[in-house]
């Protein structure tokens, strides 16, 4: 049916034989950490048919039985208000999959009184179900009670208090699961009138003797300081930029260290293969290509640990608390801030962390904007630009002005990022009903650290079995194109070319290229920014990754050191054309160059990682025909508004 | 039910008088009417959720605990007084201004 059917992370074929058990319950009842103990490291994530909800799907062993396990989006209620929520109703009715054969409730212990009204609706569905009582160490401590066999009395179905992080229960839950098909149900189903059911709860509390856990003490402390009005909004940013620190600093030798290991790994590729061209295949494409992917990796990892212990402490709710007014201009909601934040580093993570926004469209609106966001593969490009554009003695007050040009360049990212997820907000989706915003917030606890490692593993483990291949195989065609067709050694010194100057030999080679050809060709396009063909082939070649346009440009223009190509490119000029002789890098192309390369998507691994979290092409193709089309239309405006004032 | 109680809301007289009943006389004028009107550590009971043209929502507010004879407590607001937390059903949760002029509530003594 829908072109993501094959890919949507659907369990093998032996899997759909089980028996298929289905964990529901609210947002943080503990659901994904029973799920976790439950499948241990066999969870697949992929997306449901033809929407942007990520599926959790695993197998659970009990002695020698298996269970097909799923996770499914977490609700307060059974009347959607939102895609994920429909999923959810959806998947319970077996409505374009399979329905469940059995449900587990999870229910956290400490939020009783609320999650019945839940546990009747579900319960209403007549599946066979056993509630799962989450946090009743928590309950206890904080002077709480309930009575786990009145509790299974009253309800009429099985329950099985679990402390997922301490392994406590889960025993007991591996044998409810064996008996699935005698799991008694309520003799009388449970009220669904909403006045009759509150009657209800109340009757089924007393019942089990519940007895409400006392306000946290610490919780109600830290709140003070940290949800104060101006002591709380310091300390937040104080932990943003913290937080922002350390994926930078921390991540930066990480990421030189894969970098020079790959490094080393296509420089022992060129000493032992011999063929220039295999071995410009092998080290250059290939193992450029892996080591480019794996580049992003400790960022990603770092990112994900950071966002998990913030989430798991209970910092996070309270950070899209302070925030939700400020992101709800832009039509989005508290949550996604640290989405956009970490696109700051790299759109990747963003793009990923957009999981924990519980809208689909919201999810789509923050992709769609990510990219936008000024990431650190556009520093180096800036770097060159800037120097080139600006004069570094040159200052504006106490700042100097290239600073103020990086700093504007920064700015520029984040306002339109926020201008794009309006947008997209605004227009993208006009049938569905605004999603209402609440967000529960838990009391600070101690985070597990098997949850934020397993977190980690899991963003790491999908970026790399997912992306890889696309972005592997991008990058190999590119280096095709900008390599050949080949030129023998007679070739190049006929053409005139020191075959003893490497530079001068790349150059030659890229200058005769398919995407040299490629690059002539699309003159016509951007001819109006003041590019010319080799500008257009490092901005091709920089489609893969931003960063690439360095080097390309360095290569182009026969630099002596790649890496600054500065000198060089200054003496650069137009080779043929009605501009011919005239300088390239003028402050009206350079202008262009560095509004285009704020806006435009250029970057396989951000197509790659919007296709695997949307589950369909539709995203990414729409992020990179918005984005490119913005980025010709400002940056022809930057160079018409600069060349009126430079003269 | 739900949406009868929103257009009393609307236009002031018929729904002050409708709740005359439960509160003296004198304070049918000041005391608060919705959730959003609440200050920090101010307690109230629901009296009914409504939600013009959405009833999925009017039914999610009672999903979250705002059921009629619920007592909420506000807790605190952000620092731009937007959004709100709320205790309810022995948690707290948090909501947006808009959400919480939905939800219909009388004063309690505390």
């Amino acid at each position: 049916m829908s072109s993501s059917c094959h890919e949507s992370g659907q369990p093998a074929a032996p899997m759909t034989q089980l028996p298929q058990v289905a964990l529901v319950g609210a947002p943080n009842a503990g659901k994904t950490s029973v799920f976790n103990a439950l499948t241990g490291l066999n969870a697949k994530t992929g997306n449901y048919p033809g929407v942007t909800v990520s599926r959790f799907a695993g197998t659970c062993r009990v002695g020698d039985r298996r269970f097909a396990v799923e996770d499914l989006p977490g609700s307060y209620g059974l009347d959607p208000v939102s895609l994920d929520e429909q999923v959810l109703v959806d998947a319970l009715d077996g409505n374009g999959m399979r329905a469940p054969d059995a449900l587990l409730i999870v229910v956290d212990a400490t939020t009783l009184r609320r999650s019945l009204g839940f546990v009747a609706q579900v319960l209403a569905r007549g599946l066979p179900s056993c509630v799962v009582l989450t946090f009743t160490d928590e309950l206890l401590r904080r002077q709480g009670a309930v009575n786990v066999d009145a509790l299974s009395q009253a309800l009429g179905v099985p329950v099985v208090a679990v402390v997922g992080h301490r392994g406590h229960g889960l025993a007991e839950l591996r044998e409810q699961l064996l008996d699935w098909r005698d799991w008694p149900t309520p003799v009388i189903p449970p009220p669904v009138d909403p006045g009759e059911r509150d009657a209800w709860v109340e009757s089924v509390l007393s019942y089990a003797g519940y007895r409400a856990a006392q306000p946290h003490g610490h919780t109600r402390r830290l709140d003070a300081v940290l949800l104060h009005p101006i002591l709380g909004t310091v300390v937040f940013f104080a932990v943003m930029v913290l937080f922002f620190q350390t994926v930078f600093t921390l991540a930066a030798p990480l990421q030189g260290g894969v970098e020079a290991f790959f490094g080393v790994l296509s420089g022992w590729v060129s000493v032992h293969v011999t063929n220039p061209w295999l071995s410009g295949l092998l080290g250059d494409a290939l193992i450029g290509g892996v080591g480019g992917v794996l580049v992003f990796l400790p960022q990603i990892m770092l990112l994900f640990l950071l966002i998990s212990l913030l989430e798991g402490v209970g910092y996070m709710s309270r950070a899209a608390f302070l925030m939700d007014r400020v992101m709800g201009r832009a039509g989005l909601e508290g949550r996604a801030f640290v989405a956009l934040l970490s696109s700051f580093a790299c759109a990747i993570p963003g793009i990923m962390a957009t999981r924990t926004l519980p809208s689909a469209r919201d999810r789509i609106a923050t992709m769609m904007a990510a990219p936008l966001m000024t990431c650190a593969a556009r520093l180096p490009v800036y770097v060159v630009l800037i120097g080139l554009l600006v004069d570094p003695t040159a200052t504006f007050g106490p700042f100097g002005l290239q600073g103020l040009v990086m700093f504007g360049l920064y700015l520029l990212g984040a306002v339109s990022a926020m201008l794009a997820a309006w947008a997209f907000k605004k227009f993208g989706d006009r049938r569905g009903q605004p999603t209402p915003f609440y967000l529960e917030m838990p009391p600070y606890r101690l985070p597990a650290p098997r949850a934020v490692l397993l977190a980690v593993w899991g963003a790491a483990s999908s970026f790399l079995r997912k992306c890889s291949t696309i972005i592997v195989a991008t990058t190999m065609v590119l280096w095709l194109l900008l390599n050949l067709p080949l030129h023998s050694t007679e070739q190049l010194q006929a053409a005139g070319v020191d075959t003893a100057d490497s530079a001068a030999v790349s150059a030659h080679v890229v200058d005769h290229s398919y995407a040299a050809e490629v690059g002539r060709l699309v003159a016509p396009v951007f001819d109006p920014l003041g590019f010319d063909w080799r500008i257009n082939v490092g901005v091709l070649s920089a489609q893969s990754a931003r960063e690439t346009f360095v080097a390309t440009l360095g290569q182009v223009a026969a630099a002596e050191d790649p890496e600054e190509p500065g000198d060089a490119l200054r003496a650069m000029t137009y080779s043929d054309g009605p501009r011919a002789g005239q300088p390239i890098f003028t402050a009206p192309t350079i202008a262009a160059l560095l509004v285009y390369f704020a806006f435009a998507l250029q970057c396989v691994a951000t197509v790659g990682v919007i296709r695997r979290e949307t589950g369909t092409w539709r995203w990414p193709l729409v992020a990179f025909g918005y984005l490119t089309v913005t980025a010709w239309l400002l940056a022809y405006l930057a160079r018409t508004v600069t060349a009126v004032f430079v003269g | 039910m739900t949406s009868r109680t929103f257009e009393q809301g609307t236009d002031g007289r018929p729904g002050a008088e409708a709740r005359h009943g439960d509160r003296p006389r004198g304070e049918a004028r000041c005391g608060e009417r919705t959730l959003a009107d609440l200050t920090p550590s101010a307690t109230a009971q629901v009296v009914s959720v409504s939600v013009p043209g959405s009833p999925a929502v009017a039914r999610r507010l009672a999903d979250l605990g705002f059921t009629p004879g619920a007592k909420v407590r506000m807790l605190r607001r952000a620092p731009l007084r937007d959004p709100l937390i709320y205790l309810v059903k022995d948690y707290e949760i948090c909501l947006r201004r808009a959400q919480a002029s939905c939800v219909n509530v009388v004063a309690v003594d505390r």
